[in-house]
């Protein structure tokens, strides 16, 4: 689930906001990775509203634009959720689950697979180098830059660790990859004759 | 062969000699650098990397095939003439750093200038010039026991690339460093690159072959095919 309620919230603590203010820092802060529109933006402070994080704080001199600021459970949920761990998705993902269905019936395919990945991976991280020596000493899209690149590097990483796993696998014996079943929850008992 | 290719490997054969034979390490491999250009070269070790480099440096003579640098064949074993043109146009950055402690920063990085017998005044402008480049030119006038761990990495790179070179050479040059040095180091040769030098990278992590322009896969010593042929039907698996 996307967290835009909680990050607006978090924009929120610094001192009240208009709504197309919060939709612009939201992009700005972002380094634009994560860009978000006026409309998106009120839908959402709306909801805030009605659950009691925020409350409106006057309108601009026109009178159509509203301004809103934080309540003090909407201070609690910011700072609630600035220091929770994030859900771990890791073990569901697009990537890993490409891996992970081809590994336990054909080796072969799943080095091949392994390879596929890790070269789409490497030209997308190329593309992330770019916006890291762009950024330069640029602070914030440095580390926007960096966080991506990071995420990618890890995923490579991972690749690396399963096709090493792979080839130990294929030089100690051939009819070791046993197909785990749902019951199979100790990782110690996968492999056992 | 493009107009501004600095290196050029045209059909490239080559072997070396082993216990049994002669064993083919570099096989029909066609490859190009531009000047501003950082490639990598990837692949596992015994994918014929090193021989690419050593061709490239006209350590390891073609079987068959023709090796160019600046548009001008390689020729192995052509003494001083060649020699002065590799000193003066290819640097290598190595795996270790191995300054001299007795010699200022400056003098180190001027070192490859003056044995090429530059000038002294000359050999120290381009040593200033390559250390600025690399961020360090503050630190002309210490010793290099008065360094970090970093600084001399800089310098190491600085005085590898010393003078006009047009060709940069690295194999495997970061694999005795920790993940962010060595970024650091593909990081200045992008530097460097940015700057108009052709450089070539070899590397077997994909990490640092990243920062790359163009990465070149190599499996037995030629252009490893593309992955995903192997999936479709009809291929050869």
């Amino acid at each position: 689930m996307m967290p835009v309620p909680d990050g607006l919230l978090v924009l929120l603590r610094d001192e009240p906001k208009y709504g197309y203010q919060l939709a612009t820092d939201f992009t700005v802060r972002t380094a634009g990775r994560w860009a978000l529109n006026t409309g998106q933006v009120y839908t959402t402070l709306d909801r805030l509203a009605r659950d009691g994080f925020v409350v409106p704080d006057g309108t601009d001199d026109t009178g159509s634009r509203r301004r809103y600021r934080l309540t003090d459970a909407g201070r609690e949920r910011a700072d609630g959720w600035l220091a929770e761990a994030p859900a771990a998705a890791q073990a569901r993902d697009d990537l890993v689950l490409r891996v992970l269905l081809t590994a336990a019936v054909d080796p072969t395919v799943a080095a091949t697979v392994i390879e596929i990945q890790r070269r789409q991976l490497v030209s997308r991280l190329q593309e992330l180098r770019r916006a890291q020596r762009a950024a330069g000493d640029d602070l914030v899209p440095r580390m926007a830059a960096d966080a991506a690149a990071t995420r990618v590097e890890a995923d490579l990483h991972w690749l690396d660790l399963c096709d090493e796993r792979l080839r130990a696998s294929a030089s100690t014996t051939s009819t070791n990859i046993a197909t785990p079943t749902l019951d199979t929850a100790d990782p110690a008992e996968e492999g056992r004759p | 062969m493009s107009s501004s290719s600095v290196l050029d490997l045209d059909h490239v054969v080559a072997c070396r000699p082993t216990g049994r034979g002669p064993v083919r390490v570099v096989d029909d491999l066609t490859l190009s650098i531009d000047a501003g250009e950082l490639v990598a070269l990837m692949g596992p070790s015994g994918s014929g990397k090193t021989s690419v480099v050593h061709l490239a440096c006209g350590l390891l003579p073609p079987s068959s095939g023709r090796v160019s640098l600046l548009g001008e064949p390689i020729i192995v074993g052509d003494g001083a003439r060649w020699a002065r043109a590799r000193r003066r146009t290819i640097g290598v950055v190595h795996q270790r750093l191995d300054l001299l402690p007795g010699l200022s920063v400056l003098d180190n990085v001027a070192l490859p200038r003056l044995l090429d017998r530059a000038p002294v005044a000359s050999a120290h402008a381009d040593a200033r010039a390559a250390l600025a480049r690399v961020g360090v030119g503050d630190l002309a006038g210490a010793s290099p026991a008065e360094l970090s761990v970093g600084e001399q990495q800089r310098v190491a790179v600085a005085r590898a690339t010393v003078g006009p070179r047009r060709l940069v050479l690295a194999d495997e040059a970061t694999a005795a460093l920790d993940t962010a040095s060595a970024e650091m180091v593909v990081e200045l040769l992008a530097d460097l690159a940015a700057g108009g030098a052709a450089v070539l990278l070899a590397t077997h992590d994909t990490r640092l072959a990243s920062w790359a322009d163009r990465i070149v896969y190599l499996c037995d010593g030629r252009e490893a095919a593309d992955p995903r042929t192997s999936l479709l039907p009809g291929s050869s698996r």
